[in-house]
């Protein structure tokens, strides 16, 4: 059975990359365009990952991030952060609040594929 | 009529409700809670108004009219000099200085021959003053009684012997219950506190009842008073007496600092420098008060005693008593006796203080057997020569007033007095302000100046009262007539005290200053002259203590000490000592200079500074350092404290200089938290059209079995996101410029309305692919304004892009209007938009920052445009704004001033 | 202790002040009644008046 991953940005043609990158691996997406949303897809779709920009109107990721760390049944749930600011304190801020990995826009998709799958293989 | 028991009885009682006052504010002080306030000590300083004020100024108003003010003016205005008061209090608790002869000795290097010469001139000039106030008791108790006063005691004794033996008993109870001198007397100044509001009440009393009670008021006593031609020139002021006028001031004025009663209670017995602020006001309005009503019961007396005998110094009581008010007669006597006895007390501690310690104590010093060899106890001694002083002072007052009885030389003796002690005011003033003032001449200037007053003032009162010859008054002294002691070297055309006053002063300054001039200080000298002057500035012993170089021991030290202190007091004051040097025992203390000093000081609380030095000389081995030493010294200090001066003025430059340094690295680093934001943001920025850029490219380049129209959608894409890119770069280095103010300008006439059209022109295809209405008005005639027309339009498209982003596609509609406003041009660009709340319309003129969150038309904006529209917009002094809500579109204005017409 | 010390200052300059208005020639310039009491006497007990209020104004200010 193929891995759930949930798509969350406001910025529709990173959106478009993305869930064609993702598709082209076989993995069934959903997409969010805000922070709200993010949280509603999670409940509905159910994903295995997430991959979640940080910047974002409404709901930040770090906020999404914190919410779902916050429910001990999405205990199991891989988040990926993915941001274009590339400060460290941000890095670390993401990671202490639970993310599995924290990966700088513009990202290298075989690295952010590889990173993907090394997370559900885990 | 009142009974003489009746009114001895009252006047014992209230003798003894003062001792009681006294008793109290003792044992307060004793217990450490000094019931001296600052109102207690303003209080105080009004036993300048003594029966010389109370009983006669009335008589000298009825004579002069106004003129009795200048006795009170004067001391108002110098107590505004409220620096030189301080300055005298400081350097008296500095030097432990109990009174005024003490004062001046000191500062000359300790001179016994000076504080003698002080002491002679301030008794001879305060004894008859003395005599005044005994004269003053009994005449009031003969006026009360309607009797001599002679009739109220046996025989063999009179009245005023007896009032005289009384204030002796009563100012050895109140000013020698401690032996140093620099203790205060707390009580007798509480005592003569109470006094003072006393005497004021009474005088208030019998003026109103004058004022009011037997006349109509003010207005009707000198509405009557100018009908009597006699009393019509008492109203008015003589312009021919404008030198006396401002003679009186200044005698006044030196008399409320000089006058010994008066140093004692300003100086000696102040508790607080900071009793001085309630004293600058308090005591000129007691002065006011006590002296509103004079002129009024002087012209009351005079229209009420018409065509009878009167004597106008006691209007005060024979004004009630005609009129039956027998107790306001009384409480009048009452306040005559308080104003006579407190000068009396008051003056016969400070007088007796300089006997013992300027004139007796030098002589029983000198003896053998008293002298520096003897071991013996001599406080007890000490405290009967002061009682035994107070007794002669108070007899020498009894015998002048015995002798003089109704003599000119008494009546006149107020002013007399004062300018006496006048002549204390060079050598105390330039003495504290004048380093190069030496003992040779204060010593000449104060001779010179006491002998001028003796022979211009004194004697002839003396001869006024026909006691001696008065030739030298009316021929001259050998029949010259340059040496009328009255008109001296033909001065003429003032009075006698005007006329005395400016020759001793003019004797007396000249003599200081000239011989000061000529003579050289010796080394204990120049030290006190630098202390004296300096002593706000001075800050360590350090230099005292390389003044003094010799050797001494503890033991004799302390041995002194016991002789003249008693031996409780003295190892009292030793232990303290010894405790504040953090020694367990005052015989481990070492004998320096530090010990010595402490020694001397306590010395002169006790016999005054002269006599101390002497003392501690005797069995201190002093090594005599020269004059040029002591100078060296001295300057050295000088110059250290000049040194410390400057590292203190380096150390708060220094320090003005790190706060500023950190200002300025805070604003640094405001300034580079701002830069980093604004290159994160912007970093973000661009990474973000980045990322679909390089994510579609890499998918493109990896797999070519990509679908066509999917490759040519991402085609697509990426091209947008070119352009995206571009367009940020563009604007973030427009936006750079402009900040930095490295922006070109074409600055040139531009009609605005013109501009608007070719905008909406330039636009009108983007509107009509979305089916958006586009309107644009221009007023007619409008000016033209001085900008950079490549500018405007930059800010026209702008907000027009940006409006036909927001509204929706075929209902949106955009107005755009220009006209003018005052002196300006107003632009307006109204969208039937969403609208925006009051916070989107201020964070949309902040960078990056943008309005909506409609995915699809994100990728337009960069966040950039309208703050670059608003910084064009203000480089031209102009404005620009939005006046929105949500749901009911948003209207964009901007306006531009039209260039000054002038 | 500071040695220009503002209070004194002013109080010192409100001294200079009183004398210029206590002596002649400005004394000589009242004259006459003023309501019906000399105009001399209002003169120097208002003057006097002033000057005490000002004092106890500079005075008493709490540094």
């Amino acid at each position: 059975m193929a891995h759930k991953i949930l798509i969350v940005d406001d910025e529709p043609n990173i959106v478009i990359s993305l869930e064609f990158l993702m598709k082209k691996e076989g993995f069934e997406v959903a997409v969010a365009g805000d922070g709200e949303d993010a949280l509603a897809k999670v409940a509905a779709f159910a994903p295995d990952l997430v991959l979640l920009d940080v910047m974002m109107p409404k709901k930040s990721g770090f906020e999404v991030c914190e919410a779902l760390r916050a429910d001990p049944a999405r205990a199991g749930l891989r988040i990926v952060m993915l941001t274009a600011k590339g400060r460290d304190t941000e890095v670390a801020k993401g990671l202490a609040l639970g993310a599995n990995a924290y990966v700088t826009k513009p990202f290298s998709t075989k690295e952010l594929v590889a990173k993907v799958k090394e997370l559900l293989a885990a | 009529m009142l009974s003489a028991g009746f009114v001895l009885l009252l006047s014992a009682a209230y003798l003894g409700l003062l001792f009681a006052v006294a008793r109290y504010g003792d044992a307060r002080a004793d217990a450490g809670k000094s019931i001296i306030s600052a109102n207690v000590y303003a209080l105080s300083l009004a036993v300048y108004c003594t029966s010389w004020t109370f009983y006669g100024s009335v008589g000298r108003a009825t004579s002069g009219g106004l003129s009795f003010l200048t006795i009170y003016l004067g001391p108002t205005l110098m107590l505004l000099f409220v620096g030189v008061i301080v300055k005298m209090i400081r350097i008296s608790k500095d030097q432990r200085i109990t009174s005024i002869a003490d004062f001046i000795a000191s500062r000359y290097g300790k001179s016994q021959l000076l504080a003698g010469l002080v002491t002679v001139i301030a008794v001879v000039g305060i004894i008859p003053y003395i005599a005044l106030q005994l004269k003053a008791v009994s005449a009031s108790l003969e006026i009360v009684l309607k009797t001599s006063s002679d009739d109220l005691v046996p025989g063999f004794l009179d009245a005023t012997f007896v009032v005289a033996a009384l204030l002796a008993l009563f100012t050895i109870l109140f000013g020698t219950r401690h032996l140093d001198a620099t203790e205060r007397h707390e009580g007798m100044v509480a005592a003569v506190a109470v006094e003072s509001v006393v005497k004021l009440v009474a005088f208030l009393a019998v003026g109103l009842f004058v004022t009011y009670g037997m006349f109509g008021g003010f207005a009707d006593l000198f509405a009557r008073a100018a009908a009597h031609p006699d009393l019509a020139n008492l109203l008015r002021l003589d312009a021919s007496r404008a030198g006396t006028w401002a003679a009186l001031i200044l005698l006044s004025g030196l008399a409320i600092v000089f006058l010994p009663r008066q140093f004692q209670v300003i100086v000696v017995e102040n508790v607080d420098e900071s009793h001085l602020r309630r004293a600058v006001w308090l005591f000129p309005l007691y002065l006011l008060l006590i002296n509103i009503f004079v002129l009024p019961i002087a012209l009351g007396g005079l229209l009420h005693f018409q065509g009878q005998p009167f004597n106008p110094d006691t209007f005060v009581l024979t004004l009630p008593l005609s009129r039956g008010a027998e107790a306001l007669a009384l409480l009048v006597f009452i306040g005559g006796l308080s104003a006579a006895t407190g000068m009396v007390i008051v003056e016969t501690i400070a007088l007796s203080t300089m006997v013992c310690n300027d004139l007796v104590m030098p002589f029983l010093l000198r003896s053998r057997r008293l002298g520096a060899g003897s071991g013996e106890d001599l406080s007890g001694l000490l405290i009967g020569i002061r009682r035994a002083a107070i007794v002669a002072i108070l007899l020498l007052g009894y015998i002048y007033y015995r002798a003089a009885g109704e003599a000119y030389a008494l009546v006149g003796i107020g002013l007399i007095s004062f300018a006496a002690v006048a002549q204390f005011a060079p050598a105390m003033i330039g003495g504290m302000y004048w380093k190069l003032g030496t003992r040779a001449g204060a010593l000449a200037g104060l001779v010179g100046g006491f002998a001028v007053w003796l022979y211009t003032l004194l004697l002839p009162s003396f001869a006024k009262s026909g006691w001696i010859d008065n030739g030298f008054v009316a021929a001259g002294l050998f029949g010259i007539p340059a040496l009328k002691a009255q008109a001296l070297f033909g001065l003429t055309g003032l009075d006698e005290i005007s006329h005395s006053l400016w020759w001793s002063l003019f004797v007396n300054l000249g003599l200081y200053i000239g011989v000061s001039l000529l003579s050289r200080p010796d080394a204990v000298e120049a030290g006190q002259a630098e202390r004296f002057v300096d002593v706000f500035r001075r800050s360590s012993a350090d230099a005292d203590a390389r003044l003094w170089r010799g050797t001494a021991s503890p033991g004799e030290l302390a041995a002194l000490l016991e002789r003249f202190l008693g031996r409780a007091r003295a190892r009292q004051q030793l232990d303290a000592f010894a405790a504040a040097r953090s020694v367990d025992d005052w015989r481990a203390l070492p004998a320096d200079a530090e010990f010595v000093r402490f020694a001397e000081a306590q010395l002169s609380g006790a016999i005054g500074s002269a006599s101390a030095r002497v003392m501690v000389a005797s069995v201190a081995q002093e090594e005599n350092l020269g004059l040029e030493e002591v100078l060296d010294i001295l300057d050295e200090a000088t110059q250290v404290r000049a040194y410390s001066r400057e590292l203190e003025a380096k150390s708060l430059e220094l320090e003005a200089a790190t706060a500023e340094l950190r200002a300025a690295n805070e604003r640094l680093r405001e300034v580079d938290r701002m830069k980093d934001d604004f290159i994160s943001t912007v970093t973000h920025e661009l990474r973000t059209p980045l990322t679909s850029i390089r994510a579609l490219s890499e998918m493109l380049h990896e797999d070519p079995e990509i679908a066509s129209d999917d490759r040519t959608r991402f085609l697509g894409i990426i091209v947008v996101e070119a352009e995206r890119l571009t367009r940020l770069i563009n604007q973030i280095l427009d936006m750079a410029k402009l900040e930095s103010g490295r922006a070109e300008w074409t600055t040139s006439a531009v009609d605005v309305g013109e501009v608007a059209r070719e905008a909406s022109e330039s636009l009108g295809q983007l509107f009509r692919d979305k089916g958006v209405a586009l309107e644009c008005v221009v007023a007619e005639g409008l000016p033209t304004v001085l900008a950079d027309r490549d500018r405007l339009t930059q800010v026209m498209i702008n907000l027009l892009s940006n409006a036909v982003k927001f509204v929706d596609r075929d209902k949106g509609s955009v107005q755009v209007r220009v006209g003018g406003d005052g002196d300006r041009v107003r632009v307006e660009v109204e969208d039937n938009g969403p609208g925006l709340t009051p916070e989107e319309a201020v964070v949309i003129f902040e960078k990056f920052r943008q309005g909506g969150n409609t995915m699809t038309d994100k990728p337009q904006g960069t966040g950039l445009g309208l703050p670059i529209s608003r910084q064009i917009v203000e480089y031209f002094g102009g404005n620009l704004w939005v006046e929105s809500r949500p749901g009911a579109g948003a209207r964009f204005i901007f306006t531009v001033p039209l260039p000054d017409r002038t | 202790m500071k040695r220009s010390n503002p209070m004194r200052q002013r109080l010192a300059a409100l001294c200079l002040f009183g004398v210029l208005l206590l002596t002649y020639p400005l004394l000589g310039l009242p004259g006459g009644d003023w309501n019906g009491l000399p105009a001399v006497y209002l003169y120097l007990f208002g003057v006097w008046a002033g000057l005490i209020l000002l004092a106890a104004m500079v005075a008493e200010r709490r540094a």
